[in-house]
């Protein structure tokens, strides 16, 4: 029979509903101009922002960045312009572009994430909220939120709390623990709409010509490839134990077959991030080569594809 | 505030390796680049994705353009002088003609070239002189002086090709080995050249303590100094936040900026030149 099947590569991010579900990875694509000149922003599912803060940030000293073995590491300290310049400057600019548009954003406390929920709540054109919890609490030595249960529900129900209206939040958590399922089941009760897993894991590489550290603040955070396989656990835990609660995978997603583990794990999308280093259109051959691996393997809707590796074995 | 942007010229593409030769301490790649090797100016980068499908190496590597021109043949080309250093360098050098690489270019900013004869002293440490032959044709041919100082560990890494050496006026070399030239660093021959040959701007390209060093006797001469500095880069094209210095902008405030967007080359009056792993006091958002 000659159909015209028309595959639904939609997804939905709770109650929105995106084109396709390869996004950007917060803070691996500068402004979005960057990637603009490579292609339209609006191919993408959507835009994550990188992680705003309430005030300018200058980052870290360099060396903030050291490759390592299908991977990296960085520590570049959440450079930005702070919310107000950022809200001025960067989303209209999104907007103008037809992007879809996930704001990331990051405290040093619990009051900081209230605060910028606020300075949000009343935005238009944003379709979700990243919540990164993976930086350090300051009223706390430093312990990052998403590495304590208490703290990671104190920051999320924050947010929650002020942000109004339906806009979804997504907690976005730290592989550096060691039950992960129960920080996403504490995050999820304090009002998260889904969960965006994982961001980096603390490394460090030491320099053996000159015996220090090789980065300025000596640990950094890994990505790349070397992390694919943390994601996919992580990401297959929390959906087994969570499994109506939207997942944005990400974790060296570097080609539609990486996508396409992250998505069997549980993943509703998927972000990509040091990839896009190495190939400034990599989230553009992503999203082709998991379509066609989609098509290819029989599922009609991408959403029939999410945590199929789940399935009972027969 | 106005953002800068990346490189308006910039594309990506597979670029053939037309050839591939060794010298001295480096190769002399020929890439063909169709359009791209005339929005190409002296100073811009290239960043190139190494080690092939699969490859452990994530990161693309930056090179400085050595030249870029179409030929009379129609072709464009863009060539490139890589040191093979690093493990992605060496693949790079060991491509054979035939062989495709995948490139994103031109990227970053170009030397700024005065439009009236100027008397220009051009800079370069190790294979940091790559762009500069480049740029001391682009000055010859607007009627300027030009005089040369390369400075390196030993003579191998002396890059000076014969026909870059027909391009200036006087080419000084110091090594700090003694096996070539003057031994010593180029900041020991600077002032008298300055002095003597009266230096209105100096153009450099090298490793970061050189280029700090310029820009103190640059200062000090009242010249102005522009400089293509070396940050290590994990994207070239101002997405990572990795490849920042700290310099000031046009309103006073410095702020730690991209050198693969507002760079590689800079005002080096504007840098704040540190060697401590620490963000300098008074930058922005500190
Ligand atoms: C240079 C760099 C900067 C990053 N900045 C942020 C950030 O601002 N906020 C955040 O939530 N995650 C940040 N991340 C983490 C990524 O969003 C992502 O979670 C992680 O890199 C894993 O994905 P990948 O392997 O595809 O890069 C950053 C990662 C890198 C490499």
């Amino acid at each position: 029979m000659e159909s015209n099947v028309t595959f639904d590569y939609s997804t939905a991010l709770a109650d929105r509903r995106i084109p396709n579900p390869i996004l950007t990875a917060s803070g691996t694509a500068g402004s979005g101009k960057e990637l603009a000149q490579f292609f339209p922003l609006s191919d993408i599912g959507a835009v994550v922002t990188k992680s705003i803060m309430l005030k300018p940030r200058s980052g870290r000293a360099t060396p903030r960045m050291a490759e390592t073995p299908s991977g990296m590491l960085n520590s570049i300290g959440l450079q930005g312009p702070g919310i107000d310049i950022f809200l001025e400057n960067d989303i209209p600019w999104l907007a103008s572009q037809g992007a879809r548009i996930i704001v990331s954003i990051a405290g040093e406390t619990v009051e900081d994430y209230a605060v910028l929920a606020r300075k949000l709540r009343a935005v238009p054109g944003i379709t979700a909220l990243e919540v990164n919890i993976s930086c350090p609490n300051v009223e706390n030595r430093g312990q990052v939120f998403a590495c304590n249960p208490t703290t990671a529900r104190e920051a999320i129900s924050a947010v929650r709390r002020n942000i109004g209206g339906e806009l979804p939040i997504f907690a976005k958590l730290s592989p550096d623990v060691t039950d992960i399922v129960s920080i996403a089941t504490e995050v999820v009760d304090a009002g998260a709409d889904g969960l965006a897993l994982i961001n980096t894991i603390l490394g460090m590489v030491i320099d053996t010509n000159t015996m220090f550290p090789r980065l300025s603040q000596k640990t950094g955070g890994l990505s790349g490839p070397a992390i694919r396989p943390v994601a996919v656990r992580a990401i297959y835990q929390v959906h087994a134990a969570l499994p109506n609660i939207p997942i944005i995978g990400m974790g060296g997603v570097a080609s539609g077959r990486d996508a396409f583990e992250l998505v069997l794990a549980g993943a509703s999308a998927i972000s990509v991030g040091t990839a896009t280093f190495g190939n400034p259109t990599a989230a553009i051959s992503i999203k082709q080569e998991l379509e066609s691996i989609l098509i290819e393997k029989g599922f009609a809707t991408f959403h029939q594809a999410i945590g199929f590796a789940h399935r009972e074995e027969i | 505030m106005e953002m800068p942007t990346i490189n308006s010229r910039a594309k990506q593409m597979d670029a053939e390796v037309i050839s591939n030769k060794r010298l001295g301490a480096y190769n002399h790649i020929v890439l063909a680049v169709n359009e791209i090797a005339t929005y190409a100016k002296p100073g811009n980068f290239v960043a190139i994705s190494v080690g092939g499908p699969g490859s452990s190496m994530v990161l693309r590597r930056a090179f400085a353009i050595y030249r870029a021109q179409i030929r009379p043949d129609g072709q464009g080309v863009m060539e490139l002088v890589v040191a093979p250093h690093g493990n992605g360098s060496k693949w790079l050098a060991s491509r054979e003609p035939g062989e495709s690489v995948n490139i994103v270019a031109p990227l970053g900013t170009a030397f700024g070239i005065p439009t009236e004869p100027v008397r220009a002293l051009l800079i370069g440490g190790g294979y940091g002189s790559a762009p500069l032959f480049a740029l001391a044709e682009n000055l010859k041919a607007k009627g300027s002086r030009v005089d040369m100082v390369l400075g390196a560990s030993t003579a191998a890494k002396i890059y000076a090709p014969l026909e870059g050496k027909r391009s200036v006026n006087s080419m000084t070399i110091t090594t700090d080995d003694g096996s070539a030239g003057t031994q010593g660093r180029v900041s020991d021959v600077l002032p008298s050249i300055i002095e003597q040959n009266q230096i209105e701007i100096i153009y450099s390209c090298g490793p970061m303590a050189m280029l700090s060093a310029i820009t103190d006797i640059a200062n000090r001469y009242g010249v102005m100094h522009q400089c293509s500095v070396e940050e290590s880069m994990a994207c070239g094209i101002g997405v990572c936040m990795t490849c920042v210095l700290p310099v000031e902008g046009r309103d006073g405030i410095t702020r730690m900026v991209r050198t693969c967007i507002e760079g590689p080359v800079m005002d080096g009056s504007k840098v704040t030149w540190s060697k401590s792993r620490e963000i300098p006091d008074g930058v922005w958002g500190k």
